[in-house]
């Protein structure tokens, strides 16, 4: 693999693997390192050395994951670690989510960001509570794709049967979620088997090996028509006396979340209601024809409009809904329970309102999958409540744009991040 | 369904998200200030905040935490990038502390990378700083892969790995009570290679010392040590002359060349992609202590 060809690339993927305790995860991300020659000789000595202390004979790949002294005094993994490696065409952001049960913050964290999950099953076991739990959590999170890796298989001989029964038992409740898109892989992260190569063990597979299906998969974060979404970030006004070209200039800065934007596009602001329509898109300096999804730009329009920090910029005929009151299901991440009488802030994009969280639909057992009654919610809780903000805010069901669908709820006494949202519908 | 989004290359991905991470702190925080040393990854910094509010000026200040003990190269190069930019450049130092007595050397000649989280924190209560933009990345150390983009720290600079806020999406908190101050990391996402690639794409100057150059260094450890006034030859130590050139910048006392005839930046990113060696594990002297000594520094106030 030529090491210059990494500059050439088909851009960046965010993955998230799921499993429990013993499915294999961490070998699996160790082995992904491993076989892509990420991991280095210093780093690979380390974990030796570590291996031989805990009186292991193969070096534990899992090893690599383990990041915090905590952890490793207590041998399991507290928190969502990020891991990187290249292919010579496309960078990939691992965010290893922990599996235990307590960790279900953990993973709607690291499901946020990521556009593919890798849903771990051990081969011995086949479809477990958790497996369902962690494909509810993917799903909910809106993750675009799904790979279910039957992992073990060479503790079931690799027995083409044993996996199409677990693909069988898989599909059958995916179903019942209203997963579509969900593709399945069988491998052994221990063996190597079907990760970069595919081994000479499972010769009844003809599918693609789990790298391939990483190089392929689209990594833009949906391919969905999306609307242009430009939450507003910073107001650049340079006030150079030196300068008088810049006297008049007033930038909106901001990344745009989803859609396309183009010189000349009828623009409207966000709650004001606001239009006028795209003088110039900045890039340091540079002026640019259009603006897409994820890029980070200066935008300039043709009259002079009221607009700060929090307002959404959208095109004129494809508009936000503008709203003070929400349903969303949100998910509890703090070990203070959410209290209905108390007001807490909620930042939606580049906003932020007070709000109220004001009713308790119901509590999702997400292991069940039940809808029970519930009047209050501890960390770890999925629940769909109904939402009064102090300010109105742009917004998309999260279902239709990730990125103004989602919201975070902040404790203000503790100015801890305590609730993650996706919004269903706004009311008017 | 037509595809509307276009797939960004990797870099451009990279340096979108960075960007967006800073107008972030500028757009929440009252008094942010960039850490910047004269390194490659902080240079990296200063392209993207140019990206970020150009025309503008930078709505923070450039704070050094000098040790005494830099390469006059990176210091020169600091000084002349600052004015460059024609932004604000604040630069205190360990020794400051130490005159003041809050930093206690045990030996004159010690590392002192452990004693800049002092004056780091000093610096912060003397500006009433509330935000440090950062240029760590999480695939440096194993206690980075897990620290936030906004990495929150106590009044006494503490980073609690057990208890840090959730992040999501792109939704970053950065609120801290007065006293309080927040860490932002914008290139967190970015490798070494990304680095050194970005540096090309932008033909980012360096400090000399990045290239390869002659030096009169002595092997030990497996480490390439320089010969300097504050590491000086022990009895029976030789010094040999060799072509090396640093793969990272920081405290002389703690950071070591590498071997290397690589006197371009492709010729730099060649090697980085060939090479077998992680950077911290090749240059830093600090961390080989303990397996956790990242961690604990971190803990104690380190950025």
């Amino acid at each position: 693999m030529g090491a210059i060809e990494h500059i050439q690339d088909h851009g960046l993927l965010r993955f998230l693997t799921c499993g429990s305790v013993d499915d294999g995860k961490s070998t699996l991300i160790g082995r992904l390192l491993f076989d892509t020659k990420t991991i280095l000789v210093d780093t690979l000595n380390a974990i030796e050395r570590t291996s031989k202390k805990r009186g292991m004979d193969a070096v534990d790949l899992s090893l690599l994951t383990d990041g915090l002294q905590a952890e490793r005094e207590q041998g399991i993994t507290i928190d969502v670690a990020y891991r990187y490696f290249s292919t010579g065409t496309r960078k990939y952001i691992i965010a290893d989510a922990p599996g235990h049960e307590q960790y279900t913050r953990n993973m709607v964290t690291a499901a946020s960001t990521a556009n593919l999950a890798i849903i771990l099953i051990d081969a011995r076991k086949g479809v477990l509570t958790q497996t369902r739990r962690h494909s509810y959590l993917a799903n909910l999170v809106g993750i675009p794709h799904l790979l279910v890796a039957i992992n073990k298989m060479d503790l079931v001989d690799y027995d083409q049967a044993t996996y199409e029964k677990i693909k069988a038992d898989y599909l059958a409740f995916a179903k019942q979620l209203g997963i579509n898109d969900v593709r399945f892989i069988p491998l052994s992260a221990l063996n190597g088997d079907m990760i970069v190569d595919r081994g000479e063990r499972l010769d009844w597979y003809d599918g693609p090996t789990l790298l391939d299906i990483l190089e392929e998969v689209p990594c833009a974060h949906t391919d969905r028509d999306e609307r242009f979404r430009f939450p507003v970030q910073f107001v650049c006004r340079p006030h150079d006396s030196a300068n008088p070209e810049l006297h008049d200039y007033r930038g909106f800065m901001g990344r745009v979340s989803s859609g396309v934007i183009a010189k000349g596009d009828t623009i409207t602001v966000l709650p004001s209601g606001a239009t006028s329509t795209v003088k110039d898109i900045q890039l340091y300096g540079e002026s640019l024809a259009e603006a897409h999804a994820d890029q980070s730009v200066t935008l300039l329009l043709e009259d002079e409009v009221d607009i700060s920090r929090g307002d959404m910029i959208v095109k004129s005929d494809a508009q936000a809904q503008v709203t003070k009151q929400i349903d969303a299901m949100l998910c509890w991440l703090s070990e203070t329970p959410l209290d209905k009488a108390r007001k807490y802030v909620v930042r939606h994009t580049s906003r932020e309102s007070k709000a109220i969280l004001s009713g308790i639909d119901y509590r999702l057992d997400i292991n069940s999958l039940e809808q029970q009654p519930a009047d209050k919610l501890a960390v770890n809780d999925i629940a769909k409540v109904s939402i009064k903000l102090a300010q109105p805010l742009a917004i998309d069901p999260y279902t239709e744009n990730r990125a103004t669908g989602a919201f975070i709820v902040i404790d203000e006494s503790t100015n801890n991040t305590v609730g993650a949202g996706m919004i269903l519908q706004g009311r008017d | 369904m037509t595809i509307m989004s276009k797939t960004l290359s990797h870099l451009d991905w990279l340096e979108a998200e960075a960007i967006h991470i800073m107008r972030e702190v500028a757009g929440q925080c009252s008094n942010p200030a960039l850490l910047f040393s004269g390194g490659k990854d902080s240079i990296c910094l200063l392209r993207l905040a140019e990206k970020a509010f150009r025309p503008g000026k930078f709505p923070f200040p450039l704070v050094h935490i000098d040790t005494g003990h830099n390469y006059k190269e990176v210091t020169d190069f600091r000084d002349k990038r600052a004015a460059e930019l024609g932004e604000r450049l604040i630069v205190r130092s360990v020794e400051d502390s130490m005159k003041k007595g809050t930093v206690v050397l045990k030996s004159p000649l010690e590392p002192r990378n452990k004693h800049q989280s002092v004056t780091l924190l000093e610096t912060i209560a003397e500006f009433e700083f509330d935000a440090c933009i950062g240029g760590a990345r999480r695939d440096e150390e194993k206690a980075r892969a897990k620290e936030r983009i906004f990495s929150f720290r106590d009044e006494f600079g503490q980073w609690d790995p057990k208890n840090q806020r959730p992040e999501l999406w792109d939704l970053y908190n950065a609120r801290a009570f007065k006293g309080e101050n927040i860490r932002a990391f914008p290139i967190s996402n970015w490798t070494e290679l990304d680095v050194w690639q970005y540096i090309e794409r932008e033909g980012l100057e360096l400090p000399s010392i990045y290239f390869a150059h002659e030096r009169q260094v002595i092997r030990k450890n497996g480490l390439i040590q320089p010969i300097t006034d504050v590491t000086p030859l022990k009895d029976g130590e030789v010094a040999e002359t060799m072509v090396v050139r640093f793969r990272t910048v920081g405290d002389i006392t703690c950071t070591a060349p590498v071997e290397s005839g690589a006197s371009t930046i492709r010729h730099i990113i060649e090697e980085t992609a060939a090479t077998t060696v992680t950077e911290r594990g090749q240059t830093r002297l600090d961390d080989q202590t303990s397996d956790a000594s990242m961690e604990q520094r971190k803990k104690e106030g380190y950025f």
